[in-house]
């Protein structure tokens, strides 16, 4: 970093094209975290307020009673809090397995099908079968209608991984420590888990971090297999609530809460503080983990 | 009988390999070679009995109806031309625009800033499509939105903006470039840092200025990235963004006539309309038509220069 700042030094941009490039960039960035800030305000205005004046930046009064409905009546968030987490858990270990060890064996040369594999993933970035044949395979054929699986297997491979992990094993590991883990009398499982997982993790991490991405922000899946309100996961909790606030009530164990603490609950701002506390862990986590998202686009964007 | 002794002992030398495959193998057949099988049933009449494979057989030959009922309907061309203009219009802008910011933070002569720019524009790429649904609806509410409000502070009258198609192009246009014009610049910008730095400084001794460095030494280097994007993204033209056009229209049905894609009319004839055969045959027409264009995209890029090809 140290050399490239100083070998832009001498043929910088004059001082009013920096000003000009710094304040596109600078409002653009700013337009994409404003709605951001924006929803968390209104989520932290007094619902009275809100109803009179509309959404604002400013608001008159603020109020925490969205964030404390949430919390006494809502146990349908928890539950779908609970929901979300065990899926991603479970998606994205499962996505790790399948994917790394079928990417690892099309990378090997010393396995004879490789190529028939590597087409056999290959070819279903290309052509598919479309919405309606998979529903009917889900549902009909796997039985996975209302069924927390039907959350995650969809999810679970995706050729594009694939092409992105076999590029990374065939890269970055070299053919020694393969032979000498076979000099060592090591089986292939032995020689993938203990040799080439500790190198690959890099490009693992990478693959985990886009599948729990996926999973966190998959809504498709619930909308088309899942009415079991117990089963419903974070963004499709978002979804229904949209259109009926009685949703968050569903699954409450507390008999003192009924039809009078929907009557009286912050709607609009508790839909908002909703929305701030499903987005707040990725807002809060995205940053740190950026780069690994960067190299992975940058990857997949270069071909083998 | 040999040469099933042969085939029988390299399937035994390959068996932990064969193992390694299995699982994403099954998971493929399940999950992409069954459904491709499945789209049989947009040549029948799709009557469910029993398992799947014998409501599929079972079902009557109804040959190519569901496509000609299809294709007598305007839906097909309303969402045939919608899928294509949308999609044609964010590759061109999307791309120019990504280039462009790309270099742009390239440039910037405060690293550190240009760094905080580039996470906060990264952001949108990290929200699903529900939540950006919210943020929309912050803006454009009929009664609490804050366009509304400005409008009426304005003195003029507020609109009822999920019921006037005229103005969704362009909204649909704006969310979809707030929504990804931060991650494609990124890729863009990860590219530029790897040009060799040598190349700028021998520009600099011939004289070049900071435009000419960039129109031929940025741009030309960035050229087969943008291809292979490109590429990419025309190959998936007639795959539309569900979630852009079913959450952030509020799935409006007065905005159809501008909203309607290829895969909303898909979902809807599945859940919403029941009308499974033509939606299974709108289904297999974006399929074989996505999966035409990409191989010929692919052969036109490989007779210019094979390096950038897909394959």
């Amino acid at each position: 970093m140290a050399s490239l700042a100083k070998s832009r030094d001498f043929h910088r941009l004059s001082p009013v094209w920096n000003v000009t490039f710094n304040l596109i960039a600078g409002l653009f960035s700013l337009a994409c975290v404003f709605p951001f800030l924006f929803v968390m305000i209104l989520s932290f205005t007094d619902e009275k307020t809100l109803a009179r004046n509309g959404y604002s930046l400013f608001p008159e009064k603020w109020s925490l009673a969205a964030y404390e409905y949430i919390f006494k009546a809502g146990d349908q968030l928890l539950r779908s809090y609970g929901v979300t987490i065990f899926v991603t858990v479970v998606g994205t270990a499962l996505s790790l397995i399948f994917i790394s060890l079928f990417a690892y064996a099309i990378s090997r040369r010393s396995f004879k099908y490789r190529t028939y594999f590597a087409f056999f993933a290959f070819f279903t970035m290309l052509f598919n079968g479309g919405l309606v044949p998979t529903y009917i395979v889900t549902t009909k054929m796997l039985g996975l209608q209302n069924s927390i699986w039907a959350l995650i297997l969809p999810l679970t491979v995706n050729a594009f991984y694939i092409m992105i992990m076999r590029t990374f094993f065939s890269t970055m590991i070299p053919d020694a420590i393969i032979e000498s883990g076979k000099i060592d009398g090591a089986g292939e499982f032995g020689i993938f888990f203990r040799l080439v997982v500790p190198l690959a993790l890099p490009g693992l991490a990478t693959i985990a971090l886009f599948s729990t991405l996926g999973y966190w922000n998959d809504w498709f899946n619930a909308l088309l297999y899942i009415e079991d309100p117990s089963i419903v996961p974070l963004q499709s909790m978002l979804m229904r609530i949209e259109n009926s606030m009685q949703f968050i009530l569903q699954n409450t164990n507390n008999p003192s809460l009924g039809m009078g603490v929907l009557q009286s609950m912050p709607q609009d701002t508790s839909r908002m503080a909703m929305v701030v506390l499903a987005t707040g862990p990725i807002v809060l986590a995205y940053p740190f983990f950026q780069r690994y998202f960067i190299q992975g686009l940058t990857v997949g964007a270069v071909k083998e | 009988m040999k040469a099933l002794g042969r085939h029988l002992k390299d399937i035994n030398r390959n068996k932990a390999m064969l193992l390694m495959v299995l699982p994403a193998s099954l998971w493929f057949i399940c999950f992409s070679y069954l459904p491709m099988l499945g789209t049989i049933i947009s040549f029948k009449e799709y009557r469910f009995s029993g398992s799947f494979l014998s409501s599929i057989i079972n079902s009557k030959w109804v040959g190519f109806d569901n496509f000609k009922f299809l294709f007598r309907t305007d839906d097909a061309y309303i969402i045939t031309r919608n899928t294509i203009l949308y999609n044609a219009v964010f590759i061109f802008i999307g791309l120019v625009l990504a280039v462009a910011m790309a270099i742009v933070l390239s440039e910037i002569a405060n690293k550190r800033l240009a760094k905080w720019y580039q996470t906060g524009m990264f952001m949108p790429y990290f929200l699903s499509w529900v939540i950006v649904g919210y943020f929309v609806y912050s803006f454009l509410s009929y009664d609490r939105g804050m366009i509304n409000k400005i409008a009426v502070a304005l003195g003029a009258d507020p609109t009822q903006w999920y019921s006037e198609p005229k103005y969704w192009p362009l909204i649909i246009v704006l969310v979809f470039l707030w929504k990804s014009l931060g991650y494609n610049s990124v890729i863009y910008l990860a590219a530029i840092m790897g040009i060799d730095k040598s190349l700028y400084e021998a520009a600099m001794i011939d004289g070049a200025n900071k435009w000419q460095q960039i129109r031929n030494i940025t741009l030309p280097m960035l050229t087969p990235l943008m291809t292979i994007l490109t590429l990419l993204a025309i190959g998936r033209i007639f795959y539309a963004d569900f979630g852009l056009f079913y959450q952030v229209t509020r799935d409006s049905g007065t905005l159809y006539s501008v909203t309607n894609v290829i895969d909303t009319y898909v979902y809807r004839g599945l859940k919403t309309t029941g009308e499974i055969g033509m939606s299974t045959a709108a289904g297999l027409y974006q399929s074989f038509v996505g999966f035409v264009l990409v191989i010929t995209s692919n052969s036109i890029v490989r007779r210019f220069n094979k390096d950038n090809a897909l394959f």
